[in-house]
């Protein structure tokens, strides 16, 4: 029967994820004194079951690796060795190390090896170095014995059970019926009941006889041995050649001597035996280009829930088709029930259906405690990090997301923000600095803050550094915020040394840029000597836009609420041309670049002046547009299609989504509409000289 | 077909073990760790035990020692699935009641032939 073991790695691989997750937390928490036994059980295990399922999958490289962790952890957890400093950096490193094998194995790559085999090394030099016991672990590797004994003409095995043999769930008849199927039935087997006791003394759980079996055909030691195997300590077995001297055994002849055969010899060899030849043969079954991480888990009450609903879909469905048979204008109020119920179904539907995209934010905290450690360690900080509502839910695709642009976030809070023990001390704080991540669900987003007790953002060095990069005119005035906001502005960095941890060319505004593509937004405030908070917004779920739906000609367009700044009305006087053929408002003491919808997409309409229309203020990387468009409608929430997969590309247009009435309307993607007016001079001098 | 408890805190273990007895008509019980699996062979009785030592709550040794007590597990086969090759662990197992261990890695075939000698 042969199996095809690749369709179980998925799980293993988002198993042994979660065991690594599992590994780090724990060592993480560990206290180095005192370690608690149940944490270091837990990371044993974790390991544990990474090497048991990467040599079952066929992972040799894994499981070799996890092998060397397993017996250092074995030896903390049954206390023959301390725990220290640096064999946890040891481990968490090696966790970072497995989780980049896995990630390679999963994407179908050969890994590299280089890691571990370093790494593998300096296990092997603390297991080595004051072992309290010598290593036994490795023996296994080794190519077993090839000490082979033939019994020339057959054997004759004599099996002589201690009495509880039964206890254990073995039976010999099951043992004499395998020897029978290895020399096919060639075999006698012989009662000795000399142990048997008197009937009222016989104990019926006990097992009191005794077996001698002739096996007349010619088979190899071992593989008697094996049937005997699991009973070696709970019987007598003595394995003695029928006939020595035979012929048909000329190789194997002068081993074939009297020497009683070593018991213990016979443990280990099955299972060694056993370890090449699956490693070798599982290995060639590599796994075939696999997606990224394409499944999720979901638990079964979400799951149940949602059963539940579509069951009650299905009542209201069949109420509706009865109702619709015989059908007479009295049952008109039966009918609004029912529509009114399904129209419930639905909603409570389409919630649960986005509740199982929906993971604790703990995902991502998970990884910070990590971070945060290496960190301050590396720059001699001390910090505390704090978190909360890390079960706070969003949506996975969003999850992924967010996760780099917060590690740049907290870098920055440790390595600008929190002040050296000393300065921090000198400036009358406590020597330990604090970040705190928080996250909690506010009117249909959610709010990630990352807040930190540092010395906050100088105001003065940022207009400075920003005047000298040419981001703001000299001596210009700027409010407090508008100086905030100079961080995220393209080609600012303020730290004097680049150092190895931020300012490595990914700015603050590759951060914002990155949140503005999921429709979030990031503020900043800061208070200086007490700390700063980033404020990041994000919606619940990319599958679901909170839109502003405007009329340009018979047109219907969406545009997401959040980047969304003001719309106002306003007469021509507030519109300036510049150069001839740019229109830009001045709103209030800014110049905002004003954009025709209906010329950028090709709008058939009557020209209305400015001041018929609307301006639909936006923003988008910092910078502003105003949008002119004929009606603001209401606002609603739409579901995203992806126009993509259902028709083609469009420049300007992030999806697209069915309205109530059954039409289609487009999705304007701002930061796409922004590009297209930096080049939509061109555009708009196109259509003014139509015009 | 026989019925048979497989325990293991690993989910991809315990599917190939279950998809390898199902697939050779077996009838398959799984459990997560040994107080699940104890729970259950408290209600009924079974034709084999398959457990992984490691597991958190209540790990295979003590499964084991337990089922023993039970009347209707004072006979049946307990196989320790294991990844020791050492042999305390193993004669752990034993002392604790166990019949036998499959050593992992282990593929399919290995276990079906191993579970052969146990069942009928």
């Amino acid at each position: 029967m042969s199996i095809d073991l690749s369709q179980f790695h998925q799980v293993f691989f988002e198993e042994s994820y979660e065991g690594l997750d599992a590994m780090e937390q724990g060592l993480l928490d560990m206290d180095m004194v005192s370690p608690d036994a149940e944490v270091i059980n837990t990371i044993f295990r974790a390991a544990h079951s990474m090497k048991g399922g990467a040599g079952t999958f066929g992972f040799t490289q894994v499981a070799e690796f996890t092998h060397v962790l397993e017996t250092l952890l074995d030896q903390i957890r049954s206390g023959q060795r301390a725990m220290s400093q640096d064999i946890q950096n040891l481990l968490l490193k090696s966790v970072d190390c497995i989780r980049q094998l896995l990630q390679d194995l999963q994407a179908g790559n050969d890994p590299d090896l280089t890691e571990s085999t370093t790494l593998k090394g300096q296990f092997e030099e603390i297991l080595s170095g004051q072992s309290p016991v010598p290593a036994t672990a490795d023996k296994s590797d080794a190519p077993v014995d090839d000490k082979k004994e033939e019994g020339g003409g057959g054997w004759l095995v004599r099996f002589i059970p201690e009495v509880t043999l039964l206890q254990t769930g073995n039976e010999p008849a099951r043992m004499f019926r395998q020897l029978a199927d290895l020399c096919d039935n060639e075999m006698q087997v012989s009662l000795d009941t000399s142990r048997l006791p008197v009937f009222t003394s016989l104990n019926p759980e006990e097992c009191y006889l005794i077996w001698e079996i002739r096996i007349e055909k010619t088979i190899n030691k071992e593989d008697i041995e094996e049937v005997f195997e699991w009973v070696t300590d709970d019987a007598e077995i003595i394995i003695t050649p029928l006939d020595a001297g035979s012929a048909q055994a000329p190789v194997a002849e002068t081993k074939v001597t009297a020497e009683q055969p070593k018991i213990e010899d016979v443990q280990a060899k099955p299972a060694g035996a056993a370890n090449p030849v699956s490693t070798e043969k599982a290995a060639v079954k590599q796994p075939a280009k696999q997606q990224e991480s394409s499944s999720i888990r979901v638990s079964i009450d979400k799951v149940d829930s949602l059963i539940n609903m579509v069951g009650e879909l299905v009542i209201t469905q069949s109420m509706l088709g009865q109702l619709g048979q015989n059908f007479d204008i009295t049952r008109v109020q039966r009918l609004q029930e029912g529509l009114a119920q399904l129209e419930h179904n639905t909603r409570e539907l389409q919630e649960s259906v986005m509740k199982i995209r929906m993971m604790p934010i703990s995902f991502v905290f998970s990884r910070f405690p990590r971070l945060v450690r290496d960190v301050s360690i590396s720059l001699d900080k001390k910090i505390d990090l704090i978190m909360s509502g890390e079960n706070t839910e969003l949506d996975k695709t969003v999850m992924e997301k967010i996760g780099d642009p917060m590690v740049h976030l907290i870098r920055n809070s440790i390595d600008h923000g929190i002040e050296k023990p000393a300065d921090r001390v000198a400036a009358g704080k406590p020597e330990t600095g604090t970040v705190h991540l928080n996250a909690y669900h506010q009117s249909g987003n959610i709010v990630i803050e990352i807040k930190d007790d540092g010395a906050g953002l100088n105001t003065d060095r940022i207009l400075q550094k920003a005047t000298e990069k040419g981001l703001v005119a000299e001596g210009a005035n700027l409010t407090q915020e508008q100086i905030f906001d100079l961080i995220f502005q393209p080609g600012f960095s303020t730290a004097d040394v680049v150092s190895d941890l931020s300012g490595r060319g990914v700015g603050m505004d590759v951060v914002r840029r990155n949140i503005a593509s999921l429709n979030g937004s990031i503020e900043v405030s800061s208070e200086r000597g007490r700390g700063s908070r980033f404020v990041i917004r994000l919606p619940l779920t990319l599958a679901i836009l909170d839109g502003q739906l405007v009329k340009v000609g018979e047109e219907i367009y969406i545009f997401p609420l959040v980047s969304i700044v003001e719309s106002i009305q306003l007469d021509d006087r507030a519109i300036n041309n510049v150069g001839g053929h740019s229109d830009v408002l001045q709103l209030r003491d800014e110049y905002v670049p004003i954009v025709q919808l209906d010329d950028v997409f090709n709008i058939e309409k009557e020209k209305r002046s400015i001041a018929e229309s609307i301006i639909v203020v936006v923003e988008t990387d910092g910078e502003k547009i105003g949008v002119v468009v004929d009606e603001l409608m209401g606002q609603q929430q739409v579901v995203i299609k992806s126009l993509e997969e259902n028709y083609k590309r469009v420049d300007g247009i992030s999806g697209a989504t069915i309205l109530g009435d059954g039409t289609v309307a487009l999705i304007v993607d701002i930061s796409g509409l922004s590009k297209m007016s930096g080049t939509s001079a061109k555009i708009l001098d196109g259509s003014h000289k139509a015009a | 077909m026989a019925k048979i408890l497989a325990v293991d805190d690993s989910a991809s273990m315990r599917q190939m073990v279950s998809f390898t007895l199902k697939g050779a008509g077996h009838d398959v019980v799984e459990a997560s760790d040994g107080t699940e699996a104890l729970k259950y062979a408290q209600g009924q009785s079974v034709d084999l035990v398959l457990s992984d030592v490691n597991m958190p709550n209540m790990n295979g040794i003590e499964l084991c020692r337990n089922l023993r007590q039970l009347p209707g597990y004072k006979f049946t086969p307990i196989l320790m699935l294991t990844t020791e090759s050492a042999g305390d662990k193993k004669m752990e197992g034993k002392s604790a009641g166990a019949t036998g261990w499959i050593v992992k890695p282990f593929n399919p075939d290995q276990l079906l032939t191993t579970i052969k000698k146990v069942l009928g």
